[in-house]
């Protein structure tokens, strides 16, 4: 396994910020790291990196120890942090033969011009940080993360405020290197996590609420059923909750409404003869899975 | 290491920092040195550059913090330490790197007032009329005062992630270092043998000896001590801040 945590658990002034998390990650694998502000995503990435100590449990990267190794477990790392820090000051280029120099790479220009061609950086390379629009910071953000060909790479947030061409452009380059290596990456866009990841973990106030396949999620969760469904005319909520106990019913229309189950009992027949009763008719019934979104809330509030 | 100097030192020259560091200093200077009556080298009647010496630890007390403060405290505004304490870098190295780049700076700073000394060597009669000696104690003794009030400086900046706190603090401990064990050393409650031993806490008692010329190990021993202390407490804030 590239990355395994153990019964984890970090606190900050007596709050625990990460309770008892265990976690495997292996090579060649994207997982998205879920979960609302605060849950305990980025602190749980900060340990991965070494920036921070765990008050419990052990963390492994690449075989080596988090708390004795992390000289070691920084050449095997790269990092982009939440909010992307950059020296402004310096020249694109600058900026990455110094970090490209902090780790001791050989043969700077050449990893630093494909790296630029990789990540897109090619026309705003002989421009100053700070004169980059933010979707070239977060290039350059990623380059530096992927300078020294890390084994693992934990990205906090990475594709945040890009406009949605940049976005596909960086989905493709994180795709690209999840065939390679391992990369840990949290976000808020659940499409993001159902385009791009083989695993899906939900952390909800420092609790681990989620970790499997986004296939086995959808279908662990399958018993939840989503039916969405016209009546022709107006019908009584009241009627139908005392019906059908356990059902949660939303109108997002007029006379069309979003009806859930927790109990995983089948609930077309039951509409219908719920219509057939009321004397009403049903126009259009659609039955879908959970979406990761829909999941995400479920677990997380 | 060096990767991280040559940083430093391009984000001095590229922000300007470096020039109007250096250009306030060699102004302010030259002022004192040259126009003011009071302290002008003209007025003086001697062949000397003592001036210079006398009051360059006074101007640092102020510039030298100025150029520290934005060492961490800036990097711990912005973020950008996490990453740098994420890079296979240790804290000593990062500490060392701030460090040397910060005593570069002065170093060339002081360069440029090598023209005053060759200006009182012209001036002097008859010509070269100047204890040289004297003179390369002197800028020995300021180099490394300067080299305290930087670790000074790094050590105020790792405390906080502002830099006007970090100025400040810079410049309190700058001058507490350099005057205060001489003032409270003077205070009746300290006779005896005491009051020179309190003396020689504070970096005035030691630069005042370097700059008559002799060089001696106690000295030496005593600024390295103060820096390497300084430099250390630093690296050992980085380190709890690493949490």
């Amino acid at each position: 396994m590239s990355v395994k945590l153990s019964h984890v658990s970090k606190s900050y002034s007596g709050k625990k910020a990460v309770d008892n998390i265990s976690l495997e990650v292996g090579r060649g694998e994207i997982l998205g790291f879920l979960g609302p502000n605060g849950a305990g995503k980025t602190t749980t990435m900060k340990m991965i990196t070494c920036y921070l100590g765990q008050d419990e449990g052990e963390i492994s990267v690449c075989g080596l120890d988090a708390s004795s190794e992390q000289a070691e477990i920084a050449k095997h790392i790269g990092y982009l942090p939440e909010h992307n820090p950059l020296y402004q000051d310096l020249y694109v280029k600058e900026y990455l033969h110094f970090v490209a120099g902090i780790h001791k790479i050989a043969n700077k220009s050449k990893v630093i011009n494909s790296l630029i061609e990789q990540t897109g950086i090619g026309l705003e390379q002989h421009k100053r940080i700070n004169q980059l629009s933010k979707g070239y910071r977060q290039r350059v953000g990623l380059a530096q993360a992927m300078i020294n060909d890390p084994d693992v790479l934990i990205l906090d947030e990475p594709t945040s405020g890009l406009d949605p061409n940049q976005l596909i452009d960086i989905r493709k380059l994180i795709q690209e290197l999840g065939a390679k290596k391992t990369v840990i990456f949290s976000t808020h866009i659940m499409q993001e996590v159902q385009a791009l990841c083989d695993r899906v973990t939900i952390i909800n106030d420092g609790q681990l609420v989620v970790d499997e396949s986004i296939e086995s999620l959808q279908s662990h969760m399958s018993g939840d059923h989503v039916i969405t469904v016209r009546f022709e005319s107006s019908i009584s909520l009241d009627k139908l909750r005392t019906k059908h106990k356990g059902i949660r019913i939303d109108e997002i229309e007029k006379n069309t409404y979003k009806i859930s189950s927790d109990s995983g009992i089948p609930l077309n027949a039951e509409l219908f003869d719920f219509a057939v009763a009321e004397e009403n008719r049903i126009l259009e019934m659609k039955t879908s899975a959970l979406s990761v979104e829909e999941i995400f809330q479920k677990l997380t509030l | 290491m060096f990767s991280l100097y040559k940083k430093e030192i391009n984000s001095f020259f590229s922000s300007l920092i470096g020039y109007i560091v250096a250009g306030v200093f060699l102004v302010f200077m030259g002022m004192l040195m040259w126009l003011f009556s009071d302290t002008s080298i003209l007025e003086s009647n001697y062949a000397t550059v003592d001036q210079l010496f006398s009051l360059a630890p006074m101007i640092f007390i102020f510039l030298v913090p100025a150029v520290t403060m934005k060492s961490f405290a800036d990097e711990f505004k912005d973020g950008t330490y996490e990453l740098l304490a994420v890079y296979p870098i240790s804290e000593w190295k990062i500490v060392l790197a701030k460090f040397f780049a910060n005593g570069t700076l002065i170093l060339i700073i002081l360069i440029p007032t090598l023209i005053y000394v060759y200006s009182v060597y012209q001036l002097g009669s008859p010509k070269g009329n100047l204890d040289l000696g004297a003179i390369v104690g002197s800028y020995f003794g300021l180099f490394l005062l300067a080299l305290v009030f930087i670790a000074i400086g790094l050590f105020s900046s790792a405390l906080t992630s502002n830099q006007i706190v970090a100025f400040a603090l810079g410049s309190f401990l700058c001058f507490f270092i350099l005057w205060a064990f001489q003032f409270v050393s003077t205070l009746p409650i300290f006779f005896g043998r005491v009051d020179d031993l309190v003396q020689k806490l504070g970096v005035n008692y030691h630069y005042s000896s370097i700059s008559r010329g002799v060089i001696d190990s106690k000295d030496i021993i005593y600024f390295l001590t103060v820096i390497v202390g300084l430099l250390y407490c630093c690296m050992a804030i980085l380190e709890k801040r690493k949490g």
